[in-house]
């Protein structure tokens, strides 16, 4: 059940790295740092509230607004980074944008130390749902927690999925990332289908950053590995998965979460790293392109 | 006035001048054959005019209004549409999909449905094969779809780059019959052809290409009876 939340908040991550590579091919290395983003920012809105307090009580109303504002602010600062920091560099070398993108996650997570954003300090995050346990099987405990998280990454996916495989919208999306040049030549906007791109991926980033704040509570300062780790984890998943491939997204991040779980439960929990990083090799041993993926035709 | 017109419109990939300042124009109605031997600039001409590429100077004027520099979803929604080298298909898209997103700038729901209706009666083995992954098709069968896909733009002026490129005699004479037919239908084309005789049998009017510059522009019949196109395109000593 921990493996299953924390799998799809993998997942919900995963997706952000895998839009934004099916259109432009480009590995955005800042997006993990979206995540801390999101999860920071559901602090400070709760703190600027006064919803912080150990006496608040919990709330779903709360939680859900927390959400949303998490959701709206990353959306618009992934809509800007795209804009300011990689579209100018749209036709220069490959190496440029990707520098910029290690440039800019050194500048999110040092813009987030700034005492007046999100300081040095780790902070504790407010319980906004009730710590509870549904159900205990086996000695698996089921808490309320969990199922929100998985609860409320399913319908996000069902979303998603449902934009990108039933919409003219997202029919324009999978045009532009099998082949943005056709696409533009049958009126799709490839401008804007980027910029739809990074918005929706660092909205379901600042979704992710919320339920992992609210799962583990304590939040680590804005530049502490564990973000980018989790940010690592979610780009394996998005390449286990298929990378370019949004339902090999879905499938990576939920496999990666079991596995690290169940790694951790039953042969030791101080290899997770390893049992994540394992599962990639062999992946990309036998399956280069991921599960989901299929070979890219290079264009001549 | 012409439904298309180029001035002296020059392009550039990088350092490398491509087209040298050309003039072009295409009549309302007509079928125009661009000609050239491989490297001459037919696919940086089309491309250009369709806005995958930007002229470094010179205009392009579709309709009397200058389109040069406007982004290709512009200009397909101005009534332009590009079947492009290679027919650009959606491989792991359906044959419908494909069709769908040929469709994309228009929103008469209608409208769509009768030229879906029009294209499906023009090329029948795309409606055997409508729910089939269109990377599954047989060449001519893409070309096929990629011209389908490109009408349901509802283009008046259409660019067709090489659509006979490897393809059997047999299917490159039917293609031919549907490019009459489509402009027969009231469709402008501009057709790119390396097949120089049933391109200038098809076309009004012809216009030869050598290494970026208009070498000659005549009447297909001209052009046929030229010793120039004679030697380098029809094979005669
Ligand atoms: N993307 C590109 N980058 C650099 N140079 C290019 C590019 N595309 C074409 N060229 C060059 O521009 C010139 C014209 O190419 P273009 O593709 O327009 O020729 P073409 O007449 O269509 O030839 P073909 O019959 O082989 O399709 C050639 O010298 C080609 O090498
Ligand atoms: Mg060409």
């Amino acid at each position: 059940m921990d493996g299953l939340s924390v799998g799809s908040l993998y997942a919900l991550i995963a997706l952000g790295y895998t839009m934004v590579y099916g259109v432009l091919q480009f590995i955005n290395f800042a997006h993990g740092d979206i995540v801390m983003i999101g999860a920071w920012l559901s602090f400070w809105i709760c703190a600027r509230l006064g919803w912080a307090g150990n006496d608040a009580p919990p709330s779903l109303a709360r939680a859900a607004a927390t959400l949303l504002f998490a959701m709206v602010v990353c959306g618009t600062l992934g809509f800007l980074i795209e804009r300011l920091a990689y579209r100018p560099l749209r036709s220069a070398p490959r190496l440029n944008i990707l520098i910029t993108a290690i440039g800019m996650s050194l500048l999110l997570e040092n813009v987030g130390q700034l005492p007046i954003v999100f300081g040095t300090e780790n902070q504790g995050m407010p319980g906004l749902l009730p710590k509870e346990t549904l159900l205990s099987v086996a000695g698996v405990n089921i808490t309320l927690i969990d199922v929100l998280i998985i609860g409320c990454s399913i319908a996000l996916m069902a979303g998603l999925n449902h934009l990108v495989y039933s919409t003219r919208l997202g029919l324009a999306m999978r045009a532009a990332s099998f082949d943005t040049k056709t696409a533009s030549l049958m009126g799709v906007n490839i401008n804007r289908t980027i910029s739809l791109a990074f918005v929706i991926g660092a909205m379901l980033a600042a979704a992710a950053g919320f339920l992992y704040a609210v799962k583990y509570t304590n939040l680590n300062q804005p530049a502490f590995p564990t973000w980018i780790l989790l940010g690592l984890t979610a780009f394996v998943a998005a390449v286990v998965g298929g990378i370019g491939n949004i339902r090999g997204a879905m499938i990576g991040g939920v496999l990666i979460g079991l596995l690290e779980k169940f790694g951790t439960a039953y042969v030791s929990s101080s290899f997770k790293e390893v049992y994540v990083f394992s599962i990639l090799i062999l992946v990309l041993l036998f399956k280069p392109t991921g599960i989901l993926g299929s070979a890219r035709v290079e264009k001549v | 006035m012409p439904l298309l017109e180029l001035h002296n419109v020059k392009v550039r990939y990088g350092a490398i001048e491509a087209l040298h300042g050309i003039d072009l124009n295409v009549e309302q109605g007509q079928i125009v054959a661009l000609l050239g031997a491989n490297g001459a600039g037919k696919s940086t001409t089309l491309r250009t005019v369709s806005g995958l590429l930007r002229p470094a100077s010179g205009t392009v004027l579709f309709d009397g209004k200058p389109i040069q520099g406007l982004p290709p979803h512009k200009i397909v929604e101005l009534g332009i549409a590009h079947v492009p080298e290679g027919r650009g298909i959606f491989a792991n898209f359906t044959v419908d999909e494909n069709l769908a997103v040929g469709a994309y700038t228009r929103s008469d729901k209608a409208g769509v449905a009768a030229d879906r209706e029009r294209v499906l009666e023009m090329f029948p083995r795309l409606r055997e094969r409508l729910r089939q992954n269109a990377g599954t098709l047989s060449g001519g069968e893409q070309q096929m779809l990629a011209i389908g896909r490109a009408l349901l733009a509802r283009p008046r002026l259409l660019l067709l780059d090489e659509p006979s490129l490897g393809l059997a005699p047999q299917i490159v004479r039917q293609i031919f019959a549907l490019i009459r037919r489509i402009n027969a239908d009231g469709t402008t084309i501009l057709l790119v052809e390396q097949n120089v005789h049933m391109a200038l049998d098809a076309a009004s009017y012809g216009y030869v290409l050598e290494v970026g510059s208009i070498a000659m522009h005549d009447f297909p019949a001209t052009l046929k009876t030229s010793d120039q196109v004679r030697k380098a395109y029809l094979g005669v000593a």
